[in-house]
Parts: C-alpha cells; sequence; structure tokens
C-alpha cells in the first residue's frame, strides 16, 4: 500500500490545505478518486469554489449543501475503476449561516428577526472568516451524521491557511468579547457611562448613531444564541485534534506557495494536529537538474562550426542545417533557465520532505486536468509508493 | 484610454500568487523613474511589499526609499488616528490608544468601517494632490471588490453621520476612469485567468471603479518558431548522434525545451481565452490593454526583480527612464 493509501484508509476526515493558485481543489478531487479506487465504502468530497470545467467534469453543475454522487457510468467511461462511491458536494456560505441560524435560534421569533435583519448578510460574509468557519460546521456536521466513510475537505483559500484552524476559537472568542458586550448593552445607558463617554461621543459622530444601533440590534439578536454558537465552536474545534482527522498540505514547489506551505505544517505539528502528508504539485522532472544534462548543455553551447548541425540534420527529414543549428542554439541557451528552476524545486522539496511522514509528488503535467480521466491520472500519481523513487 | 501612469490612483490586484505585490513595486518604480512623485502602499501589512522593495520595514508613515519613490504599509489604527485629526478636530490624541482599540472591534464588525478608513486615506492623498500617483498593492481579486467598493457600501447602508458625508468627495476620485484604475494581474494559468475575467465583469457594476489594464505576468517567451518546431518535433530520431556529440544528458536537455515549450502553449491558450472572456463581456471589458512581463528566470530576488520587471513594464508602457536615476 502507498503513504497515500495508508492515509486515507485509516483516517475518517481529510483536510487539505495551502495557498491558493497551487491546485488544491484538483488534488482533493483526485484524492476522493484514489479512495474510491482503493476501497469500498462512501466517499465525500467537499469543495469550495471550484474551477468551473472542473465543477463540470464532477457533475457539480447545480450542487449546493447536499452531497450528490458520481455515477459508476461517469467513471466506466473515463476508464476509471473504482471500488467505493465518490459524492461531492460544494460549500455554500450563506445556505450554511442560514441553517446554523436555524439551529441555534431559540425561537421562531429570534430565527426570522436574525434572517430579516438588512446587516444580517453583510456582517455574517465579513466577520470571523465565516467561510473558514463554516467549512469546519460542515465538516462536524458531516462527521456527526456518520453517514460517510471519508470525508475529504478542500479548504477554502484564503492568505493566511492558518486561518481555517483558528476560526472555531475566534467564534468562542468573538461571543466573549468586549465588543459584542458593549454592543449589545442597551443605546442609552451606553451614553451615561462616564468612563467611555467620550467614546461614544466619537463613534456616534464619525459612523452615526443609526448604524450603531442597528448593528447593536443585530448583535442582541445574535447573543440570544450564544450557548448553542460555543458549544458548536468548541466541539469542531476538538475535532480539528481528533486522531481521526488528517491534514493534507499541497503546495506547487515556487518561492511563496512553499514558504506557506513550510509555515502551515510546522504550526500543525505545534498545535499537535496531525500532517498526513505534503503534495508537491507539478513538480519538474528532477534529472533536469542533474550533472549529466548540465553538462550535456554545456557541451552543445560550446560546439564550434556546424558540424553537429550537418550530422543532425542528416537523421531528420527536410530539416536545412541552418534551422537546426539555430534550434541546437536554443536548446543549449534554455536549458540553464529550466535546469534553474528545477535545482531549486529539488532543494525545496527536500525542504518540506524532513516535515513530513510522507512526501507526494504529482508531476508537471501537459495541460489542466478538467475530467474525471484526468483526475484518475492525478490519483495514480498519488499512489506511487514514494520508497520507489 | 489614459496610460496607467497618467491616473492619480491606481489599485494593483489579482489572484494570491501571481506577483500582484511585485508588480505593484515595479509600476511604482517606473512611475518614479519617469519623474513622478509616487507613492506605493500595501493594504495587508503582511510585510511583502517591503522585501520587494529591499526594505526592513514600512511604516504608515511613507518613507522615501529612492527619489521620488514613498513607501508606506496601511494601519487602520493610525489612518483612524489621522482621520479624527484631520476631520473630526479631536485634539485628544494622547489617549486615543483604547479608543482606537475598542472602535477597531466596531470596524471588525461593521461592514465597510475598516475598509473605508483605509481607501480614504488614500483618496485623501490624492485629493490634497501630496504625490503624482498613489499604486496600492491591494487586496486579491477575491476580496477587491468589498475593499474598493466600501464607500459605495457605506453610503448605501449608513444613513447620516460624518462618515456618511465623507463618502461622496471619495466615490467622485473612485468612479473617474481619468482618475482611478484598477490593473489585474494575471499569470498564464487556468484559475488566475478565470478569477480576472470573473472581476472584470463585475467590478465597475459594483465599485463603480473601471479597470485600466491586465498585466500578464510570468509569461514564457517563444522558444522556436514553426520551422524550428518542426525539427524538435522529431529529433528523437537523432538523439543516438546527439548522445554520441553532447553526452547522455542529451534527451533531458531536448525534453526541457518540450516542456517550457507545452508550458508556454498551454499559458498562451488560457490568455487566449481571457481574451475572448472579455470581448464576450461588454464593450468596456474588450479595450482592456493587456501588459505582458516575462518569466525571470533569475536567482535574483527583492528589489533586483522588482527593478528587472520595471525595465520590462516601462517598455510596454512606452516610458522613457531617467537612466540617471536608474543608475543611482
Amino acid at each position: 500500500m502507498s503513504d497515500l493509501d495508508n492515509l486515507l484508509a485509516s483516517r475518517e476526515m481529510v483536510l487539505v490545505a495551502g495557498s491558493g493558485g497551487v491546485g488544491k481543489t484538483t488534488i482533493a478531487a483526485a484524492m476522493g478518486i484514489a479512495a474510491a479506487q482503493r476501497q469500498k465504502g462512501k466517499i465525500l468530497v467537499l469543495t469550495v469554489d471550484p474551477a468551473r470545467r472542473l465543477a463540470t467534469a464532477l457533475g457539480l453543475d447545480e450542487v449546493g449543501n447536499t452531497p450528490v454522487r458520481i455515477k459508476p457510468a461517469v467513471f466506466k467511461e473515463a476508464g476509471v475503476k473504482v471500488r467505493g462511491q465518490l459524492w461531492v458536494a460544494m460549500l455554500d456560505t450563506k445556505a450554511g449561516w442560514d441553517e446554523l441560524i436555524r439551529q441555534h435560534a431559540p425561537d421562531a421569533e429570534v430565527r426570522d428577526a436574525v434572517l430579516a435583519n438588512p446587516l444580517y448578510q453583510n456582517i455574517t460574509s465579513r466577520f470571523v472568516h465565516s467561510h473558514d468557519y463554516l467549512a469546519m460546521e460542515q465538516l462536524h456536521d458531516l462527521h456527526a451524521a456518520g453517514e460517510f466513510d471519508l470525508v475529504i475537505v478542500d479548504t477554502p483559500p484564503s492568505r493566511n491557511a492558518l486561518s481555517i484552524l483558528d476560526a472555531p476559537g475566534r467564534m468562542v472568542d468573538f461571543f466573549g468579547s468586549r465588543l459584542l458586550r458593549w454592543l449589545t448593552v442597551p443605546y442609552r445607558s451606553r451614553l451615561f457611562t462616564v468612563a467611555s463617554k467620550p467614546f461614544y461621543q466619537v463613534a456616534d459622530r464619525v459612523l452615526g448613531s443609526r448604524f450603531l444601533q442597528d448593528i447593536a440590534d443585530f448583535f442582541v439578536l445574535f447573543q440570544a444564541m450564544e450557548s448553542g454558537f460555543v458549544k458548536r465552536a468548541r466541539s469542531v474545534e476538538a475535532l480539528l485534534v481528533d486522531a481521526r482527522t488528517a491534514f493534507v498540505v499541497v503546495t506547487t514547489l515556487e518561492t511563496a506557495p512553499s514558504h506557506e506551505a513550510r509555515y502551515l505544517a510546522e504550526e500543525l505539528l505545534q498545535r499537535k494536529m496531525s500532517l498526513g502528508a505534503i503534495v508537491a504539485n507539478r513538480v519538474l522532472p528532477s534529472e533536469l537538474a542533474s550533472a549529466a544534462a548540465a553538462e550535456s548543455a554545456e557541451a552543445l553551447r560550446e560546439r564550434s562550426g556546424r558540424k553537429l548541425a550537418k550530422i543532425v540534420a542528416a537523421d531528420l527529414d527536410d530539416a536545412p542545417v541552418t534551422v537546426v543549428d539555430g534550434v541546437l542554439d536554443q536548446l543549449a541557451e534554455r536549458f540553464d533557465d529550466v535546469a534553474l528552476v528545477a535545482a531549486r524545486e529539488t532543494e525545496r522539496r527536500a525542504d518540506l520532505a524532513a516535515l513530513t511522514p510522507a512526501m507526494l509528488d504529482v508531476p508537471w503535467l501537459t495541460g489542466d486536468i478538467h475530467d474525471i480521466a484526468g483526475l484518475g491520472g492525478l490519483a495514480d500519481h498519488l499512489r506511487v509508493d514514494s520508497t520507489l523513487r | 484610454m489614459t496610460s496607467l501612469l497618467d491616473l492619480d490612483l491606481l489599485w494593483v490586484t489579482g489572484k494570491g500568487g501571481v506577483g500582484k505585490t511585485s508588480i505593484a513595486a515595479a509600476i511604482a518604480e517606473v512611475a518614479a523613474r519617469s519623474g513622478r512623485r509616487t507613492l506605493v502602499c500595501e493594504m495587508d501589512a503582511k510585510g511583502a511589499l517591503a522585501s520587494a522593495l529591499g526594505e526592513d520595514r514600512l511604516d504608515f508613515e511613507p518613507t522615501e526609499v529612492e527619489p521620488n519613490l514613498f513607501a508606506m504599509t496601511m494601519s487602520t489604527e493610525d489612518s483612524l488616528r489621522e482621520y479624527l485629526r484631520l476631520f473630526v478636530k479631536i485634539p485628544f490624541l494622547g489617549r486615543i490608544g483604547p479608543l482606537a482599540k475598542t472602535f477597531d472591534f466596531v470596524a471588525d464588525a461593521a461592514p465597510g468601517v475598516k475598509e473605508i478608513l483605509s481607501v480614504g486615506k488614500l483618496c485623501y492623498e490624492v485629493r490634497e494632490h501630496h504625490y503624482d500617483l498613489v499604486v496600492v498593492d491591494a487586496e486579491a481579486t477575491g476580496h477587491i471588490v468589498s475593499q474598493i467598493g466600501a464607500p459605495k457600501v457605506i453610503a448605501d447602508l449608513v444613513q447620516v453621520g460624518l462618515v456618511r458625508d465623507q463618502t461622496q468627495w471619495m466615490l467622485d476620485i473612485l468612479n473617474d476612469p481619468q482618475r482611478t484604475g484598477v490593473a489585474v494581474v494575471t499569470t498564464p494559468e487556468e484559475m488566475p485567468v478565470t478569477e480576472t475575467a470573473e472581476l472584470l465583469g463585475r467590478l465597475t457594476a459594483e465599485t463603480g471603479a473601471h479597470a485600466a489594464a491586465i498585466i500578464a505576468n510570468r509569461v514564457l517567451p517563444v522558444l522556436f518558431d514553426r520551422r524550428e518546431q518542426a525539427v524538435v518535433d522529431q529529433l528523437d530520431a537523432a538523439m543516438p548522434a546527439l548522445i554520441d556529440a553532447v553526452g547522455s544528458g542529451a534527451p533531458v536537455v531536448v525534453e526541457a525545451a518540450r516542456l517550457t515549450e507545452a508550458r508556454r502553449r498551454t499559458g498562451a491558450e488560457h490568455l487566449r481565452r481571457l481574451v475572448e472572456d472579455l470581448h464576450a463581456q461588454d464593450g468596456a471589458s474588450a479595450s482592456i490593454p493587456m501588459l505582458t512581463v516575462p518569466e525571470l528566470f533569475s536567482r535574483a530576488h527583492g528589489r533586483r526583480v522588482v527593478s528587472l520587471i520595471a525595465d520590462g513594464l516601462a517598455d510596454e508602457l512606452d516610458v522613457e527612464l531617467d537612466v540617471e536615476a536608474a543608475s543611482r
């Protein structure tokens, strides 16, 4: 069994994290296929904001919070053999929040008042990184329901990948914060609190008292749901350090993404969260950085006259010696560029490999992946046993 | 179409990881070297702009990093302090610490308040003509709309108050395509290109601001013309001769060129799709100019990279640089 197979078989939840643009969604989907190839049972890939063509490939056109199964016929057509069932769902933040409010509102009156509040949507989409929190919430729900054997979550893109780990804690903090207390003090008594009077005056003048009142109204409603929210946030937090949960960090070997991946991996270790694997995506073949290749490029660059061009041209069809000579020049000139990139990648890969129990490579593939067959190919790369490399 | 450098305020955005900060710094450098008094401002205080400019750190108070080029990092608290001093005429600056902290809490929750303090600061610099050009290393494509659109949100949500009154002059600056523009940086890859097209489709409708340029970053050079490509395609037939002449690494050298060329072609295809998508949108999107910045295969980093990009951008923008300034 490969490293990835082990991971996917032994955990119930896999969170795929990493900086934006590294192919996280695609890798999460490919891991879903890899799991379905290896094991029976129901596997769910929960994704956010996938590239449109990938969504279409997965049959995700009209999908919301409710998981849908990818039909066996689709796999058959693509020539991908699976044993388990692969389900996919897309994270819908607005619907997710509405659902949370419905669950935690003490009564129908509060529920309707919150949902109808003009600031509701605007505020929920902004504070405490609600995307991140919602992803955690949904994971918790899915896990609690026990309907799936394995849930793979493609975490929302965020500049700081850690914000997702902090999201539940932030939710708890928010309910205990001065902000909420202040906002929910009845407006009149606020004005007469001597110590804070200057602040309220400034805030009123700057923001307008009506606006502050609108915000306060909203949070008074929100506070009614505190106990429900805090309890949930705590169990979501516990889920992150659960032995059945693993993180997979996806990165490319470019400067910024590998830096972010390193930071994320170190933070996971520090927080006692389980790092299952690092996936290096779009990796250049390592032999590009080999000494033999560099020597050949050097020899090509140092060649004199057109002797070699003539020899090569003789082996080809319809190839003028001048054109061949130009090609040989380009090959030699451009090799250094690519070799430099490959050499850097090799260094960064070694750096990352030291941090993780499993390092998986996905080679740079021509073209983008936008069908099940392509994802199946990617799954094959992920399942290669790293000890064979 | 107003040239990028003739604007008063230029927002530089793009999907995370496409090189937004380096491009913003390079545009500012080109502007400064062409004789314009230029301010470049980092909005997220992550410190990327400081390292791009080769500085240890940047503050809210601008630093002159080279002649004509000033750099700062945005801070909501400092911005609030300045705002209170200038507009509300509040004198107790010494005691603002805890006040600003509490205010920060409110700003965190209230839609648009934090953003409007930052956007307001930039618009203020423009209104007061402190600089010829203000370049903003702005939020990524996902958040740029709520950043630039903050004055519009506030104008819609807040009925009365000073902040409400302040939005109109900001909107006048932000909505004028002669004064304010948005440059969207992309790499020739699927996701950045898709996000670029989506952003351009809704930018003006949701924020009132206009797109000024698309900047295609890390574009690979064309390696072979058509006749050369025909030779490359059948080089395997001559591989024994090549190995004989230059050693066993010959196949890898050929493979390297093929990989680069395949990568370039995929990228070019994405950029072509972007142009098509923009033509399918309304008339304005189709006329947004696209500038190209080549992939820099270089060991350089920080300041050196920014200068290399600036050289390329100056060509694209058709700007004569002050050579003396460049060599300083």
